[in-house]
């Protein structure tokens, strides 16, 4: 068991690694074998086959291109000889009896009528034929001076690595003034080049592969070493192949059409054609062909193998199948995102796993997460028989797979899957006993696993419990959009159902909703109020008031149960009603977003009731304030996840009775505040062109280091940006405090206060790059301005606002800084991504060590205490311990 | 009271301690200042991160997040035209790259005593700012007849930068061996001292001319005095440290320059760290965003570990990596194998992609405690 295990696990890798010729090896670490532990694999090695060990691991030597014979059936000798593997099922393998999927296939060779090149290895050999002697094959260093040179290389490489190795070899060598003769048997030696890709060149003369072979033999391990090179993983004469590894059937399946015609794998047809020429080179050369013929045939064999390693190499024209696209050879199936490595295997795919567009539900407690029934129904989760359980289960089987609560599999001891249908369900009633496993369909409260993609970071997937609920939507409370990034504008995610013991315990402590509150990228709740909850809680506790019914009837219905909180009196203010939810013995002090006309922004509670001001985005929101942070501290995460949940009920609630829309009409500004921003804006343009005249008299004083025209548009800039703030003032001031616009605007729920300006005065300079608008036509930017037009509306500047409507220019111009910025996030993601992808990968394997320091996976300290004090960010409040929290708890101060 | 503090310096960090001591008032009684501590250390120890916590995830997640929110917008206008700055992604991805060539190389020259309250502060500025021979000359002309480069110098110009023709000249002498150097009021002529000179020749020494140094420290190619808070100093754009700090009217002890590089071979390497972390924070809060100092100080010490600065890239850090597979799977994946193959590489399967990839539990948070039990 133990060593099939092995075998198997070495064959996967085999596939990936042994076809670049890479031999692997294994060591597993297990002390005792014991049945019932599995094997882990210990460590993988590199190495070279050896044309020995290709022939020693082969189960068949492959002598005919043929694939099948008449009857469809592979031919023995064949590229699909049942003995590399099988791919059709009813086979069974000749080397190893097993059945399809069992055999991970076996590894062939074929003999090369001539030796050829390994175009991966032909800058080394290339090297190597440079720096060693063509008569006795050592290294062109004396003696006295190769201990030296290893030092010097073994530095080298310490420091820049292998590649730099390689080539210091050749700069030690020609800085010996002995260039041409070899320092220890005296022979001449010439200028050998590589002519791309696989031709060397000796003093103008060709090197033909076997002579390279033979020269390669010469060098003695001792030298090879200087190389940068192991020779007992790899003699520089494997680099030129006699013999070559035929990949087994497994790793090259064919595919059957519907028409019964087979297709074959790009490298079964790579393959083939290798075979097709090595058999004609066979017999050519026995036949006693002329030399040409035969230097043909060995150059088009060099030329099959080189693309069947790689199709891409540059000098070469790409192998191509018949419809002219290229064929992907190993190289190509192994690199790139798309390549086995990234995509295979770093990579993987599940089952269990449902994925639909999202909507809003704020009924949902934060961690739950609403999964329509019929995904209840497709998705499973295993539920092991016991004596208690066997009578809770039968009542799954009997409903079978159509009815809800009910099961699609019963799984036998020994692995045998069973699907339940009506003619099934009988039997498997009868049979159910401990050591079965039911998969029953997902029940309310059940585990999984919610992500939304990218996922970039870990509160980009969360844990949350299921309640099956009516519709065809995944469902979410809206609070927990903002780890997930999500909206409900079609936005889809995934689910996933562990199917473990394991992995629910740990996706449960590790990774629930309440767990991820803190981010561990600044130390703060990211899980708060959104839009309406804020709009609603800001309303509530700031000019609300109710009869006690009304207070009651409000926190019912946002879940609230006990009302011990709540004051005795008649009327009870809005903040009354807030400090319901609050513990009793809950103290704070902040600030707020909302200021009041002094200028006045505490926020204070104590014993539970909000005293002072008004609850906004600083306080609820996500990422801000240190509210939630504090109650998270103090009472927990069950607690806090909760409390959000709650206040953000009452926030819709109250806005459900309070009304709440944003009208056109909040827009609207007075005649007289109508007067003064036009006057605003007017007088803006007069100095502008002011300073405009001035510029042409050559008047302007110039900034240091400025020439005139910079000058004047630096002011000109600052000019309009004053009156448009000027123009924003007003309307901030002339606007209603209470309208529902401006409620959203100041409790920070959505949008600014530019934004209100905009709207009703003056949508402002567009910006392009940090300057006026200069684009366009030669000396203007539109045709309905003169050349050299400096004013304001020439360059971008819009005086209206959007409710006014804009003119043609300035919509143009309004539409030209939305190209760019729509640009500038297109362009922006593929840059931060790649960032990001670098990032993970340089430091995903630093981790904290038991003795409290950061090491990488080879134990090299990287921090002595993770961020010099040790502290997780996640754990701390905005990443520091809150000693005045402390201080005041014991009373210090 | 302060044998109390004392007592408790290895038990909290020195900031936490510096805190305590600035916000409790000194007349606090030594039995709560003793609660205060104890409560602080069981704080402390319960936030500090657990053994097996892949911190390095976590940064890499922590600053590749709100990547995404940063603007392009490469350059923020600091006043003259060549004065721009990088900001915002390009600046992060620049730094972090390990590029020694900055887009924008800039500096920050703080002044001593006397000069930092504003005396000659354009001179200094002048003084450091470099001139080339191109900057004060109106034109090189090329005689094809008689072989020989007139240049037309701008006396306007080079009395802006304070230099005298027979500086010039001299330093014109030195760059140009085998030219006779005439200098008149306004023109100097050069010509070849041997007869077989072609035009190619000449052009050549033509463009060597216009680089010559005549003033100032090399590199710095723009200066700009400013007032910040109630103190000058000077921002120059382009950067040469060492020279800048030899200079006697610099305050040395605060003067930067935005090249990660030349701080690590002036100052050495926890200089370079230091550096590293100012930078990647400025930018990260000068975009509004909210990022620990921690994942930042992370990333810098993984920079810098190996005492050179090493990128977040392939050639980089990366390339340290002991693990076979973990470096394949970033870039260049048959490169890796193929050198692991030519020296028989093991790869021990200690991090995270490689037991990924064969199927294996990861050896970070809770794959990281292993179990050993006999069953019976």
């Amino acid at each position: 068991m133990a060593e099939e295990e092995k075998e198997t696990k070495q064959e996967e890798i085999a596939q990936e690694e042994a076809v670049q010729e890479k031999e692997v090896q294994e060591k597993v670490r297990i002390e005792e074998p014991e049945p019932v532990v599995s094997k882990r694999v210990g460590s993988i090695q590199f190495s070279v086959f050896s044309p020995k060990k290709i022939k020693k691991m082969s189960a068949a030597k492959i002598v005919t291109p043929e694939l099948y014979d008449k009857e469809g059936y592979p031919v023995d000798g064949g590229l699909m000889d049942i003995r590399l593997g099988v791919i059709d099922p009813g086979l069974k393998c000749k080397t190893c009896g097993s059945k399809l999927k069992e055999c991970a296939g076996h590894f062939g060779y074929i003999e090369l009528a001539r030796p050829v090149v390994h175009i991966k290895f032909v800058n080394l050999i290339l090297s190597l034929l440079k720096s060693t002697c063509r008569g006795c094959g050592r290294v062109l260093i004396p003696e006295n001076k190769i201990a030296k040179a290893k030092n010097e290389l073994d530095s080298i490489e310490r420091e820049s690595g292998i590649e730099a190795r390689r080539k210091h070899i050749r700069i030690i060598i020609s800085n010996l003034k002995t260039i041409n003769k070899c320092p220890h048997c005296k022979s001449k030696q010439m200028k050998i080049t590589l002519e791309k890709p696989t031709t060397f060149l000796e003093a103008e003369k060709r090197v033909n592969p076997i002579e390279i072979r033979v020269r390669l033999e010469k060098i003695p391990d001792d030298d090879v070493f200087l190389f940068g090179m192991n020779p007992k993983y790899i003699r520089p004469e494997w680099m030129v192949q006699t013999v070559m590894a035929i990949p087994p059937v497994t790793m090259r399946p064919s595919i059957t059409l519907e028409s019964g015609e087979r297709s074959e794998d790009d490298l079964t047809h790579k393959l083939g054609d290798i075979v097709r020429i090595n058999q004609r080179l066979f017999e050519n050369i026995n036949a006693g062909a002329p030399e040409i013929i035969i230097e043909d045939l060995w150059d088009l064999l060099q030329y099959h193998i080189t693309t069947f390693f790689d199709n891409s190499v540059a000098q070469l024209p790409p192998a191509r199948h018949r419809s002219g696209q290229p064929l992907k050879t190993i190289t190509e199936r192994i690199k790139s995102k798309e390549g086995r490595i990234r995509h295979n295997l770093a990579g993987k795919r599940t089952n269990f796993s449902a994925r639909t567009v999202i909507s809003p539900d704020p009924m949902l407690k934060l961690n739950e997460v609403g999964v329509p029934r019929i995904m209840a129904m497709k998705l499973t989760l295993p539920e092991r028989v016991n004596e208690w359980n066997v009578e809770y289960l039968k009542k799954f089987v009997e409903k079978g797979p159509t009815e809800y609560p009910g099961a699609n599999y019963v799984i036998r001891p020994d692995g045998k899957k069973k699907k339940i249908t009506d003619e099934t369900k009988e039997a498997s009633l009868e049979e159910l006993q401990p050591g079965y496993t039911v998969e029953r369909h997902l029940l309310d409260g059940d585990i999984a696993l919610f992500n939304r993609q990218p996922s970039l970071h870990r509160m980009s997937m969360m844990c949350h419990r299921i309640r099956v609920l009516p519709g065809k939507t995944l469902r979410l409370n809206p609070a927990v959009c903002h780890p997930y990034n999500a909206d409900f504008d079609g936005d889809e995610m995934n689910l996933h159902i562990p199917q473990t013991e394991e992995a629910r315990t740990e996706a449960e402590i590790l990774m629930e909703v309440q767990t991820q509150l803190i981010s561990p990228r600044y130390g703060l709740s990211v899980i708060g109020c959104v839009q309406d909850a804020i709009s609603g809680n800001y309303i509530l506790t700031k000019m609300l008031n109710f009869s006690r019914e009304d207070a009651v009837d409000v926190l019912i219905h946002s879940g609230v149960t006990d009302f011990s909180n709540l004051s005795r009196k008649e009327k009870i203010s809005g903040r009354e009603v807030f400090s319901a939810l609050l513990p009793s013995d809950f103290n704070f002090t902040g600030h707020s977003k909302f200021r009041d006309d002094k200028g006045n922004d505490r926020v204070v509670i104590t014993n539970g009731k909000l005293i002072e001001g008004v609850m906004d985005r600083n306080n609820l929101g996500e990422g801000s304030g240190l509210l939630l942070r504090n109650i998270h501290k103090r009472y927990g995460k069950e607690f806090t996840i909760q409390l959000i949940g709650n206040i953000f009920r009452l926030g819709i609630e109250v806005l459900l009775r309070h009304g709440f829309t944003s009208a056109l009409s909040d827009t609207d500004l007075p005649e007289d505040a109508k007067n003064k921003v036009r006057e605003v804006l007017d007088n803006a343009r007069h100095d502008v062109d002011n300073l405009i005249a001035q510029f042409k008299e050559g008047k302007l004083d110039a900034f240091p280091g400025k020439t005139d025209a910079e000058t004047l548009e630096l002011k000109i800039l600052e000019l309009l940006n004053k009156a448009r703030n000027a123009a924003g003032e007003l309307v901030t001031n002339f606007a209603d405090k209470n309208s529902h616009t401006m409620i959203m605007a100041l409790s920070g729920a959505r949008g600014n206060l530019i934004n209100l300006a905009q709207m009703a005065a003056c949508v402002g300079q567009q910006a392009l790059r940090g300057r006026r608008i200069d684009k366009g036509y030669h000396g203007r930017t539109l045709s309905c301005y003169r050349k050299g037009d400096l004013r304001p509306d020439a360059r971008g500047f819009i005086g209206h606002g959007f409710k006014d409507g804009l003119q043609p220019a300035q919509f143009f111009f309004g539409a030209m800084t939305g190209r760019d910025s729509l640009m500038d996030t297109a362009l922006r993601t593929p840059k931060s991504g790649y960032l990001y992808r670098r990032l993970a990968n340089a430091m995903q394997d630093l981790k904290v060590e038991y003795d409290y320091t950061v090491r990488d996976a080879s134990g090299k300290i990287i921090q002595f205490a993770y961020g010099e004090d040790g502290i997780d960010v996640s754990k701390s409040e905005k990443g520091t311990i809150n000693v005045k929290r402390i201080a005041k708890t014991v009373g210090a101060k | 009271m302060g044998d109390l503090y004392k007592e408790y310096m290895d038990k909290l960090p020195a900031r936490v301690m510096q805190e305590l001591k600035e916000y409790l008032p000194g007349s606090v009684s030594q039995s709560k200042l003793r609660q205060v501590l104890d409560k602080t250390v069981e704080e402390y120890e319960e936030s500090k991160a657990a053994p097996g916590e892949c911190i390095g995830n976590v940064s890499a997640e922590s600053i590749g997040e709100p990547g995404t929110q940063m603007t392009l917008n490469t350059f923020h206008f600091a006043g003259v035209a060549e004065m721009n700055v990088t900001v915002g992604l390009p600046r992060i991805i620049e730094i972090l790259d390990g590029r020694k060539e900055l887009s924008t190389p800039s500096m920050e020259i703080y002044l001593n005593k006397p000069y930092s309250q504003g005396k000659d502060i354009k001179k200094l500025a002048l003084s450091v700012k470099e001139t080339l021979f191109n900057d004060i000359a109106v034109e090189f002309l090329i005689n094809i007849v008689d072989l020989s480069i007139t240049i037309v110098l701008d006396r306007g110009q080079m009395k802006s930068v304070g230099l005298i023709p027979s500086t010039v000249v001299n330093a014109m002498k030195k760059q140009t061996k085998g030219y006779i150097v005439k200098a008149d009021s306004n023109e100097i002529i050069l010509k070849s001292r041997s007869k077989d000179v072609n035009l190619n020749n000449l052009y050549n020494t033509k463009e060597k001319l216009k680089k010559v140094h005549l003033k100032g420290i090399k590199g710095v190619k723009q200066v700009l005095p400013v007032k910040r808070g109630d103190e000058f100093m000077i921002i120059t754009a382009g950067s040469n440290l060492k020279e800048i700090l030899r200079l006697d009217f610099v305050d040395s002890s605060r003067t930067v320059t935005n090249n990660v590089f030349e701080i690590a071979n002036v100052l050495g390497i926890e200089a370079a760290r230091q550096a590293i972390i100012n930078e990647v924070f400025g930018v990260i809060e000068n975009q509004g965003l909210n990022v620990d100092i921690r994942h930042i100080m992370l990333v810098a010490d993984t920079m810098c570990t190996t005492s050179v600065i090493k990128g977040i890239t392939r050639y980089g850090v990366v390339s340290e990596k002991s693990s076979v597979l973990a470096r394949a799977s970033f870039e260049t994946p048959i490169k890796h194998i193929i050198n692991a193959a030519l020296v028989g590489e093991i790869d021990f399967l200690e991090s995270v992609v490689e037991n990924i990839m064969i199927n294996q539990p990861v050896p970070v948070g809770t794959g990281l405690p292993t179990l050993v039990t006999k069953v019976k």
